[in-house]
């Protein structure tokens, strides 16, 4: 009887956090996967005309997907390893000084309260063609003015700059993480290194990456599932059209989800709802093949 | 010998404060220009090149831009879900983290590995439904819509019952003998103890509905202010002068208003931030 009590006791507490759980977490990942197979699926009135893999068909077949998968994979495969690395640069110099530590600390760490919607306005003056500081400080070494996003860009220009941004807001995160890591590896690595007379260079790489490896690890994965769903960044620079220039179309794969979502057609619930599970499966395919690699390199 | 290692020690530490300061300089940059060009003229912000520094500020661009849209709306909007969201979050995660580091119930640790899996998943997927959820129930253009998707998190469940682990059980064994129920325990003992960590949860709860735009923009209508928060606000306002051309220092002083009150809150509560974000990996 005792136990019942307690049994009873503890799915109270658990109850509201739970019930909103299973409504906006555990049913809609279900529900999203069963909608992608259904046709002709009108959400409001919830009739549908079987199931069938049509929409995954007509998602690998449709140009625009193809052309959200490509600028999906271009924006991830430069700006993770890059900010990777900044990232882990400024966190091992931040670690080995002590004047000015809390306050460039505080300023690294800045980007990441703001308001991505405020600061893509921002970012859009400042590639500005004629008023920004970007081509007026690249003018002072003769280079430029560059497009970079106006009617006249070139893909790459306007991929840079989505690239720029994206690093810009994801550092801190990342410097967080490595920092707390740094500080928890043990000094007597670093006093027998010192003692051997080992170069700064080798230290950092036979014993600070190895030591922060499963840092690396988490931040890796978790920032290429997090590249993988770029969507605001664009959106705040280029605005609803997504694109610049031509042939500019910058939209990424969730900016395709939301399209298809957004749009009044009949079904097109149940194409958003194949291409989330699409980009579900690439981030596991993703994640999947770094946990192997990691595995072998990673150093607990 | 030992001058030339000195040397070598001297040029080494100021090349590393060289980098990490043009690195600062670097990330700075994109505050210092929204500032600089919210406080130029109107003239000003149109000369090419445009002037890195100038004493001729106009302070009176904050007013004009604020005024210039709803922002007055939106701030009250965004502080109310803000307010209910972070309520109810308190609420859910303080009685699910209790139930989870305290009391013993059937399927207690496979309820909550089973929500550990969730946190892998892409809220893409999730928005979708979500979102049909939202329509069905009629509550689409509505605050409810803005506020119940967010009054829980599976995070913060298993960041505060992290905290609420570490509390030694002989308090709660003695709080027992003494006949003090679970829930006044968990009241006087418990959150007291937890709070550092239901400040961090409250602080990130809040941000979030601070940046919230995505679902915003999805479940409200673009001409609907009454329910409209800022960064949706911020996005549909236009600042153009008469002749629909945008005006710079405008939308750069919108983008400051949406940004400093954040800023202050960072500032002040740092400590609070970092130890949540360190361990999370909420914001891609």
């Amino acid at each position: 009887m005792f136990e019942n009590k307690h049994n009873w006791k503890g799915y109270l507490y658990l109850a509201p956090a739970l019930i909103l759980i299973l409504i906006f977490i555990i049913y809609p990942l279900f529900n999203t996967f069963l909608t992608s197979f259904k046709e002709n699926y009108q959400f409001m009135t919830g009739e549908y005309d079987g199931f069938s893999i049509q929409h995954y068909m007509d998602v690998f077949k449709s140009s625009k997907f193809k052309v959200a998968f490509k600028n999906t994979m271009i924006l991830t495969i430069i700006s993770v390893p890059v900010s990777i690395v900044i990232a882990l640069l400024i966190s091992v110099g931040l670690n080995s000084i002590k004047r000015l530590q809390g306050f460039l600390q505080t300023i690294f760490f800045l980007p990441y309260v703001t308001n991505v919607i405020a600061i893509g306005l921002v970012f859009q003056f400042m590639f500005n063609h004629n008023y920004g500081i970007i081509n007026t400080v690249i003018g002072w070494f003769g280079i430029g003015p560059v497009h970079w996003m106006d009617a006249y860009a070139s893909y790459g220009e306007a991929m840079a700059v989505i690239i720029i941004y994206s690093i810009w807001s994801s550092l801190p995160f990342k410097i967080m993480v490595f920092l707390s890591g740094l500080q928890t590896i043990d000094k007597q690595y670093y006093q027998a290194a010192q003692i051997d007379a080992t170069p700064k260079w080798r230290v950092f790489l036979r014993i600070t990456v190895p030591l922060l490896s499963p840092m690396i690890m988490y931040i890796t994965i978790t920032s290429f599932m997090g590249a993988f769903k770029t969507y605001e960044h664009v959106l705040s620079l280029f605005g609803d059209g997504g694109t610049a220039g031509d042939p500019g179309n910058l939209k990424t794969m969730v900016w395709y989800i939301y399209e298809a979502l957004d749009s009044s057609k009949k079904g097109s619930v149940a194409v958003a709802s194949a291409s989330a599970v699409v980009l579900f499966i690439v981030i596991m395919i993703f994640t999947a093949i770094q946990m192997y690699i990691n595995k072998k390199r990673v150093h607990y | 010998m030992r001058e030339n290692y000195k040397l070598w020690y001297y040029l080494r530490k100021s090349l590393v404060y060289f980098l990490l300061i043009f690195a600062a300089v670097l990330v700075f940059i994109p505050f210092y220009w929204m500032i600089l060009t919210a406080l130029k003229s109107d003239y000003a912000v149109e000369l090419v090149p445009p002037e890195m520094f100038t004493w001729d500020l106009h302070f009176k661009n904050f007013i004009d831009a604020y005024k210039s849209t709803r922002f007055d709306l939106y701030f009250r909007n965004t502080l109310f879900v803000a307010f209910c969201s972070t309520t109810g979050t308190v609420i859910t995660t303080v009685l699910a983290s209790f139930a989870f580091a305290r009391l013993e119930f059937k399927g207690r640790d496979t309820i909550f590995m089973l929500l550990l899996a969730t946190m892998m998943i892409p809220g893409e997927m999730l928005i979708i439904t979500n979102f049909v959820t939202i329509k069905n129930w009629q509550l689409d253009d509505t605050f409810a819509a803005l506020i119940l998707p967010f009054m829980t998190s599976v995070f913060y469940i298993f960041f505060l019952r992290q905290t609420f682990k570490q509390i030694p059980n002989e308090l709660y064994l003695a709080a027992k003998v003494d006949g003090t129920s679970d829930f006044k325990y968990l009241l006087k003992i418990m959150v007291p103890i937890a709070k550092p960590t239901i400040l961090t949860i409250i602080i990130l709860s809040a941000i979030g509905s601070w940046n919230a735009y995505v679902w915003p923009n999805l479940v409200t209508s673009l001409s609907n202010e009454s329910v409209k928060l800022i960064s949706n606000g911020l996005r549909s306002s236009a600042f153009v002068d008469d002749l629909g051309r945008v005006k710079y220092n405008w939308q750069m002083a919108g983008s400051t208003i949406v940004t400093i009150p954040i800023l202050i809150v960072f500032l002040t509560l740092k400590k609070y931030i970092i130890r949540g974000v360190s361990r999370s990996g909420i914001k891609g």
